[in-house]
């Protein structure tokens, strides 16, 4: 088997004292798709956000390898450049800081760490016009400052869009169908299964199965209470939609 | 942003009995200044005013958080006498917008640097000259607008101004006339002693349908604890474009003190800017007069502050009549132990309906022993009108910058990045693109130089 892009083994953090993540076990593949469900207060965001970087966790036990490497040594950016990207539940607004300048410097950075030479301003806005078809974004995207004044949609469309300019290895999408209405799902969903391919990999975090129905898994994974309670196939998903969380979460309470 | 319709009343004045010297100077001064006689009435006027009110205290209401006392603890040294020892033209090389095209009229500690200044071909009757040279060649002229905006009964730095003031600028655009480059007024002080006062006046007249930009620009070649105490007049007539823009880069340990007095015509459209960079204490004051219908105006300001120094800014701007829009931005970036103040008030006499009044003064903290005060005032007279003000003071967004990191833009940078974008809400609004440009490099080579930028302390 290939190396995985991502390990997680007995991951268990927290904040402020509380115990969150009481010992998570995942391993991503290149080529997989993961969703992690699970209901409000599960985990799931802490999962995302440690996995990216955030501060304000305590690690108290466990580690992530991330393509071989000790991923909660790496400071934010660092994650990032090795290909790690988080598609953010809340994108922030940056009133100020125009689009463009602020996609060119990520992908530069990016770019800088592969060893590769730095796109000038002209060669980048031709590459990302590229990414732009790819995906339908409109054009003013990159003319606006960072997601200011952006609607719901356009924020999370903004976050695919550039997870298509930075080319992942894996992408962490943090509740990215929260908010949306059918159309913007469905939107963010193709962009979603346009950049898959098989050396990446994707993790999906969601509260609801809707979004499944556009970015088809192939590993489910139920958290609650800081544990993967049960993992399984894409079935696991319509499983949970139709018995809802309670069932599934009483019948699977295992030892572990 | 709130919106508040509050009606203040603030009045408490601190008269001040050290004026011994002032009066002394004053009247060796006076013996020898060859001026026309209603300028004589006008410094008279002011030196009484001046011993009338005195320096304000920080029970003065206005003055409550800026300490002028260092100032009044200054010998008092007014630059009677222009400067013998020259300055070579290349040492101004080193200012902001030394590069830029047009007229620029240089005046060394209040005094006019005839040798360091040029005049561009200008369109016929305008004039860009010494006031002094004015008030002898231009006399009815001056007359008109001089001291007419300006108090000196309420203002103790206006008024020793008006006692004292040697020289500055006049600019004059007649009706329908443009000026196409920007005229830079460059006050330079070359002071050796501390307490040497250049008290500066300009008076910049834009006639009906005049279109001019006006840059003052004060900067220094001195180490010593001098005083500048400047007064600007500015009239812009019906129609009138004016764009004005101030820069304070005094040296480190100089005491600015300016008034910016306007008058603002009938549908004229005026922006002022105003960017405190130098100077330990620095103190701006913006009197906006909106004396014609359906005006704008926008006063525009950004204050960087390191180490001990202070940056003042007191704005008063005075709707009279109906459908005037006034707009106030200004932003601070506070580093060390460094204090930024802004004071505005927005006064709506009544029958301004229609008045579209705004305000917004947001200070960036970079440290934790920076200071901010921040008041705003509304006070209206009118029942049809929208005024807003909103005041914000707080540390870079924690959120923005994992933001930024999550996407692979190192820490530092990212804090660069949000500092110059909030600096950048205020360059933006200047209009005159080589200005712009030349502020943006300035603001921005400042900025670097202080490593709070990259990492907070």
């Amino acid at each position: 088997m290939r190396q995985p892009i991502l390990a997680i083994q007995s991951l268990s953090a927290g904040v402020e004292g509380r115990q969150i993540l009481k010992g998570i076990n995942l391993v991503i593949r290149p080529g997989e798709v993961h969703a992690v469900m699970g209901p409000n207060g599960s985990g799931k965001s802490t999962l995302a956000s440690i996995l990216a970087g955030r501060d304000g966790y305590d690690i108290s036990g466990g580690e992530v390898i991330y393509c071989g490497k000790d991923l909660l040594a790496l400071d934010p950016e660092e994650r990032a450049r090795e290909g790690l990207f988080l598609a953010f539940q809340y994108p922030v607004e940056i009133p100020g800081v125009n689009s463009t300048y602020f996609l060119k410097a990520a992908y530069n950075e990016i770019r800088k760490h592969r060893g590769q030479p730095e796109l000038d301003a002209m060669e980048f806005l031709t590459f990302v016009k590229e990414r732009m078809k790819i995906l339908h974004v409109p054009e003013d995207f990159l003319k606006r400052p960072v997601n200011h004044g952006f609607s719901g949609g356009e924020k999370k469309r903004n976050e695919i869009f550039q997870m298509a300019v930075l080319e992942p290895k894996l992408a962490i999408l943090d509740e990215t169908d929260s908010g949306l209405d059918i159309d913007a799902l469905k939107i963010v969903a193709i962009g979603v299964n346009k950049l898959k391919r098989p050396d990446n990999a994707q993790l999906v975090i969601t509260h609801y199965q809707r979004l499944l129905n556009f970015i088809v898994p192939d590993f489910v994974h139920i958290l609650h209470d800081g544990r993967i309670v049960r993992s399984g196939g894409k079935e696991l998903a319509l499983e949970l939609e139709d018995k809802g969380y309670e069932l599934i979460v009483n019948r699977t309470t295992v030892p572990a | 942003m709130v919106t508040m319709e509050t009606k203040t009343d603030v009045k408490p004045k601190q008269p001040m009995m050290e004026n011994g010297p002032y009066l002394e100077k004053f009247e060796q001064f006076e013996k020898g200044a060859k001026d026309p006689a209603w300028v004589r009435v006008a410094r008279k006027a002011g030196i009484s005013h001046f011993v009338e009110l005195g320096f304000p205290t920080l029970r003065d209401e206005d003055w409550r958080f800026t300490n002028v006392a260092p100032i009044a603890k200054l010998p008092f040294e007014p630059v009677v006498e222009p400067t013998r020892d020259a300055v070579a033209a290349k040492a101004l090389n080193q200012f902001t917008f030394a590069g830029l095209s047009g007229s620029r009229i240089v005046f060394v500690n209040g005094h006019f640097a005839p040798e360091l200044s040029s005049v561009a071909k200008l369109p016929d009757g305008v004039k860009v000259m010494s006031l002094a040279a004015a008030l002898a060649s231009d006399t009815a002229l001056v007359e008109k607008h001089l001291f007419r905006h300006a108090r000196a009964d309420t203002n103790a730095f206006t008024a020793l101004n008006t006692a004292f003031f040697q020289d500055g600028a006049f600019i004059y655009v007649p009706a329908g006339k443009t000026v196409p480059e920007p005229i830079q007024l460059l006050y330079v002080s070359t002071a050796k002693e501390n307490g040497a006062a250049a008290h500066v006046r300009t008076l910049i007249v834009a006639e009906p349908g005049s279109h001019a930009t006006v840059i003052e620009n004060f900067v220094s070649l001195s180490d010593a604890s001098y005083v500048t105490n400047s007064v600007t007049e500015l009239v812009a007539g019906e129609n009138a474009i004016v764009e004005h823009l101030k820069l304070q880069d005094e040296s480190q340990r100089a005491f600015h003190i300016a008034t910016v007095a306007a008058r603002f015509g009938r549908a004229s459209n005026v922006v002022t800017h105003s960017i405190a960079l130098g100077a330990k204490l620095s103190r701006t004051n913006i009197y906006a007069n909106l004396a014609g219908e359906g005006l704008e105006c926008i006063l525009n300001g950004l204050y960087l502050t390191r180490g001990e120094q202070l940056a003042d800014h007191y704005m008063i701007i005075e709707h009279v009549q109906p459908h005037c829009a006034s707009h106030e931005y200004f932003n601070g970036i506070l580093a060390d132990k460094s204090k930024g103040v802004f004071h505005g008030r927005i006064l709506v006499r009544p029958g301004a309906q229609k008045t579209d009044a705004k305000q917004t003064n947001k200070n960036l903290l970079l440290s934790d022993d920076a200071t901010a005060n921040t008041k705003p005032q509304l006070e209206i007279y009118a029942d049809d009108v929208k005024c807003t003000h909103g005041a914000t003071i707080g540390q870079l967004n924690d959120e923005s910058i994992f933001y930024m990191r999550a996407r692979g833009i190192a820490l530092e940078k990212a804090r660069r990045i949000l500092i110059h974008a909030f600096a950048g809400e205020i360059i933006d609004r200047v209009r005159c693109e080589p200005l712009r440009e030349e502020l943006d490099k300035v603001v921005w080579d400042r900025l670097e130089q202080n490593e709070q930028v990259a990492v907070n302390q």
